[in-house]
């Protein structure tokens, strides 16, 4: 830090300061806290040039706490029985004692909103708003999935909409009716979203002027000689049934991988009102679809800015080291990865990976060594490391990001190695370590784990005869022979079967080789019951 | 800079989760009243309204997704910390179900079979009310825990007349008195009895005149000062303040008396189970301290312990004369009449040794009714049985007898019941009365 930022720093501390330290103890008030801010906002905007949603920073309690999280972290959520399941299972735990809870929650919104637990000691504060309120806000605002597919200045208002339109349709037509879709909505939830973006809807008038372009190029470019080709399409060798089958794919669009979307627009069965929940569904689907890909670089990018901050606002004298030993205690919790054969292992702590890969860049940006400078040569000794950073979480999602950064250091430092499991075998077998050779295949596979085309199960809406018996026909691309679990399987059909009103289908295609695994039907579920 | 702001939200009312939650509870309804019913069973009566642990399956409640299989196909998965492996090393997988590497964790909610949560007081009452069809009014009465009194809480400077503190208003008149040196009602008495023993005299001397002169004026004097300050002003004026406070409750005792020979079965005890609960919850609400007194009876009466009242079997004739002769016992060793409220509560089969229904009858009429406040009996009949009976009049030697009791006594009550729905009527002119009272 040069000398003139500090004598700013000095100028601009408010005369009530006891001293260069921001606040002294455990309790804080709304004053330590504003001041407290400030501080930080000059690290996060002067030093790591971070560019952030103004904040609005809310204090709340244990039970606000508890019900937020209980709602996909989402104080504004409808009203749905599951959530109140969830806050009974999450209120007993932290009752009991078995889990602490969240310091913070921070929505994706314009102004960004972080609630904070009103029992957090001032150093958790700190700790919590450099976190939430730069580090989530930087990423929320920078990051290309979240700029592509969420509209942070809309949210709010959404959210607020959604929840009175569901209130209103409860009031309409009863708790049950309304329970009945949402239900079907939240079951087919992970397949409501679109993975791909969409080109935006035309306006009439632009509809217009694109056919009226078409129509002067065909004029342009015509020949009557195209006309003595064959088409294959024309061809009589095709039945009646597929041309009949294309006719229909055609008019509904199909393929279609939303369902949610699918059924919303082409259900025979539902009314308006429905139709409009399984829009509210889908839409809190899509907003949080950007975060499911990101948690490894979001919590990482938070927790990298708010170490730096605080170990900034320590250097400077602005935190006393009692203040900043907690800060490093709840720090180091928070990061805690344990080893594969640990009893407490749960998979790969996104914060510990996050949180390492942010400092990696950060290493080889300043002091990188001959195998960084062959793995990353435009990264290596590139110096302006916070650049670097900033390009890398606005640009990348977990899995291009691990596919990008993740460094045979890394890969050695976590002792990364693949394991695979084939079914079919009675052992799993090490795929690659961290060793020369494997160094690729762990990153791949690595990155694979956090690819949603990997992790999701692909399906997709593939026919459906609304002239004949209306059966619906779903297709689920298998792949690496993994299908789907049996006990749940057949109650989602069932679901969709409610909001299609007439049979569903879903046929297992082996990704590959075209070949159908598994096939079952609400009309063979019916039967065995 | 950016602007920002803090907005304390914890004033914010509390309430937002309880929608969910009465959604949840709403939707896993039929689950939480079996575990509920379970429970009733196993609690003891007194603390059967507090909050429930309770354990309901996950069935009905599961949110199921479509979820890739754990035991097909191939996955590849990366893992933190390898110790000594090898590429291509084979690693031995745990045995079905176990846990070790490679193990996913389980899917939210689902893979338990129970679920396991905290019932509310409230939720709790509201489920137990459901089976037997209370009046609204009555659910509320019940559900409060305390009756409001207002109770006195210091003074205060206004208030209704009625209300006025006249030892306090005098002590605050008589302290401002003498500070401001209010003459006092002797001294001028004396001063007029001076002056009136002068004017008296025929012939006045000028010493007397001039006396005169000077009482008259001390006279005016005081009675100047009199009118300045004065005798009671309202700043002295103090009211009873009035606080409403929990009602100052009085002391009850519940005798449950049940017939526990072989023809009384689960379902009955069961059944006698809610009747007794149900006066229980209605005592708590009147009376800051309840005691209960089980006894028992076949051919002769005892008394006993919870436990062994709902749940030991003990064989042998029916004497229903037996447990009330008991009561009266315990009532003249340890509840004298003017200290306790005296309840009771009896349930039966009907069945009784002939001849003892005319016995009953008479202790009832003579010794149990006068010292009780409310005497409600149930006569727990299966369903066939219930048809046979429909009609109030017939029944056996006990019910019969009973029938002359219910006539002539007001605070007695009886009925037959074959569901949990038909238990409220027997209190019906109980809970009636209590609320005319208030």
């Amino acid at each position: 830090m040069d000398t003139a930022t500090e004598k700013h720093l000095d100028e601009t501390s408010p005369e009530t300061d006891p001293g260069p330290l921001l606040f002294d103890g455990a309790d804080w008030s709304f004053k330590t806290l504003s001041r407290t801010y400030n501080a930080i906002e000059r690290v996060a905007l002067d030093d790591l040039g971070l560019n952030v949603y103004p904040n609005q920073v809310e204090i709340i309690s244990t039970e606000q706490m508890l019900d937020a999280y209980s709602s996909f972290g989402m104080p504004l959520m409808y009203r749905h029985w599951s959530f109140g399941k969830h806050f009974a299972r999450e209120e007993k735990s932290y009752r009991q004692g078995h889990s602490g809870l969240a310091y913070e929650i921070v929505i994706n919104a314009n102004p960004c909103i972080s609630y904070n637990l009103e029992d957090n000691t001032m150093a958790l504060q700190t700790l919590v708003m450099a976190h939430a309120a730069f580090g989530h806000n930087h990423f929320f605002k920078n990051n290309y999935l979240f700029r592509q597919w969420t509209d942070a200045d809309g949210v709010l208002d959404y959210f607020q909409y959604a929840k009175a339109f569901i209130a209103g349709a409860e009031e309409r037509h009863g708790l049950t009716a309304v329970e009945e879709v949402l239900d079907a909505a939240h079951a087919i939830m992970d397949q409501g979203v679109f993975r791909y973006r969409r080109a935006p809807e035309l306006t009439t008038e632009q509809r217009q002027t694109r056919k009226r372009e078409i129509e002067a190029y065909r004029e342009r470019t015509f020949n009557d000689l195209w006309r003595t080709v064959p088409d294959s399409a024309r061809a009589e060798d095709i039945s009646e049934a597929e041309k009949m089958k294309i006719e229909r794919r055609h008019q509904l669009k199909l393929p279609e991988e939303n369902l949610l979307f699918f059924l919303e627009n082409n259900s025979p069965i539902l009314e308006g009102w429905q139709r409009e929940i399984l829009s509210i569904v889908r839409n809190v689907a899509q907003y949080f679809y950007p975060q499911r890909q990101t948690k490894v670089m979001n919590e990482g990018c938070a927790t990298f800015t708010h170490h730096y901050i605080m170990n900034a606002l320590y250097d400077r004298g602005q935190i006393s080291e009692g203040a900043m030993l907690e800060v490093l205690h709840s720090h180091s919790n928070v990061l805690t990865q344990p080893d594969f054969d640990d009893p407490r292992f749960n998979g790969i702590n996104p914060y510990a990976l996050g949180f390492a890969m942010m400092g990696d860049i950060r290493r080889i940006c300043t002091e990188p060594t001959d195998e960084d400078r062959e793995w990353f040569p435009d990264l290596a000794g590139s110096e302006d490391w916070r650049e670097a950073l900033r390009h890398a979480w606005a640009n990348y999602r977990d899995e291009s990001f691990i596919r990008q950064y993740l460094s045979p250091h890394l890969i050695r430092k976590l002792k990364l190695f693949d394991l695979t499991d084939n079914a079919d075998d009675p052992h799993y077998t090490v795929g690659a370590i961290h060793d020369e050779q494997g160094y690729r295949k762990v990153r791949d596979a690595l990155a694979n784990n956090y690819d949603p085309a990997h992790i999701d199960a692909d399906i997709q809406v593939v026919d459906a005869d609304l002239r004949g018996d209306r059966q619906l026909f779903l297709e689920h691309s298998v792949r690496q022979g993994v299908g789907l679990a049996e006990d749940s399987r057949g109650k989602v059909l069932k679901y969709i079967r409610q909001l299609w009103g007439y049979d569903v289908t879903l046929s297992g295609m082996d990704h590959q080789t075209g070949k159908q695994l598994y096939r079952t039907s609400t009309l063979e579920v019916e039967e065995s019951k | 800079m950016a602007m920002h702001h803090f907005i304390d939200r914890r004033q914010n009312p509390s309430d937002r989760s309880l929608g969910n939650r009465q959604r949840f509870i709403r939707r896993a309804r039929s689950q939480i009243k079996e575990a509920l019913d379970k429970s009733i069973r196993n609690r003891k009566l007194g603390d059967v309204a507090n909050g429930e642990d309770l354990s309901i399956p996950t069935k009905g409640i599961t949110e199921p997704r479509l979820r890739s299989s754990s035991n097909e196909g191939r996955r590849a998965r990366v893992l933190p910390g390898n110790k000594e492996f090898v590429t291509g090393d084979h690693v031995k997988k745990p045995p079905k179900g176990g846990g070790g590497a490679g193990k996913e964790g389980a899917e939210e909610g689902e893979g338990e079979d129970e679920f396991r949560f905290t019932l509310s007081r409230d939720e709790f009452l509201d489920l137990f009310f459901e089976d037997l069809e209370l009046p609204d009014l009555v659910k509320t009465d019940l559900r409060e825990t305390t009756s409001i009194a207002y109770r006195r809480a210091g003074f205060a400077r206004d208030g209704s007349p009625s209300n006025m503190d006249v030892m306090r208003t005098m002590r605050n008149s008589l302290g401002r008195r003498i500070a401001l040196d209010r003459p006092d009602k002797k001294l001028v008495a004396a001063l007029e009895d001076e002056i009136t023993a002068l004017e008296a005299k025929t012939e006045p001397v000028a010493e007397d005149r001039g006396r005169l002169e000077a009482l008259y004026e001390e006279l005016e004097e005081l009675q100047r000062r009199q009118k300045i300050v004065a005798y009671i002003d309202p700043v002295d004026v103090r009211f009873r303040q009035r606080e409403p406070v929990p009602l100052p409750n009085t002391q009850a005792v519940m005798f449950c008396l049940m017939d526990v020979s072989g023809s009384m079965g689960e379902r009955e005890k069961d059944l006698a189970k809610r009747f007794f609960i149900l006066l229980h919850l209605f005592l708590k609400r009147r009376y800051e301290r309840i005691e209960v007194v089980f006894i028992r009876h076949t051919h002769e009466a005892q008394e006993v312990d919870e436990e062994t009242f709902f749940y030991s079997r003990q064989s042998g004739g029916t004497v229903v004369s037996t447990a009330l002769t008991e009561m009266m016992k315990v009532v003249r060793e340890r509840y004298p009449t003017d200290a306790w409220n005296i309840y009771a509560a009896q349930a039966s089969d009907g069945e009784n040794f002939s001849g003892d229904s005319e016995t009953c009858s008479r202790l009832l009429m003579e010794e149990v009714i006068p010292v009780c406040q409310y005497y409600a009996y149930v006569e727990i009949l299966d369903e066939r049985e219930f048809e046979l009976f429909g009609n109030p009049d017939a029944g056996a030697a006990l019910w019969r007898s009973y029938r002359d009791v219910a006539a002539e006594r007001e605070n007695f009550a009886m009925k037959r019941v074959t569901r949990p729905a038909d238990i409220y009527p027997v209190f019906r002119e109980l809970f009636l009365r209590q609320g005319e009272r208030n």
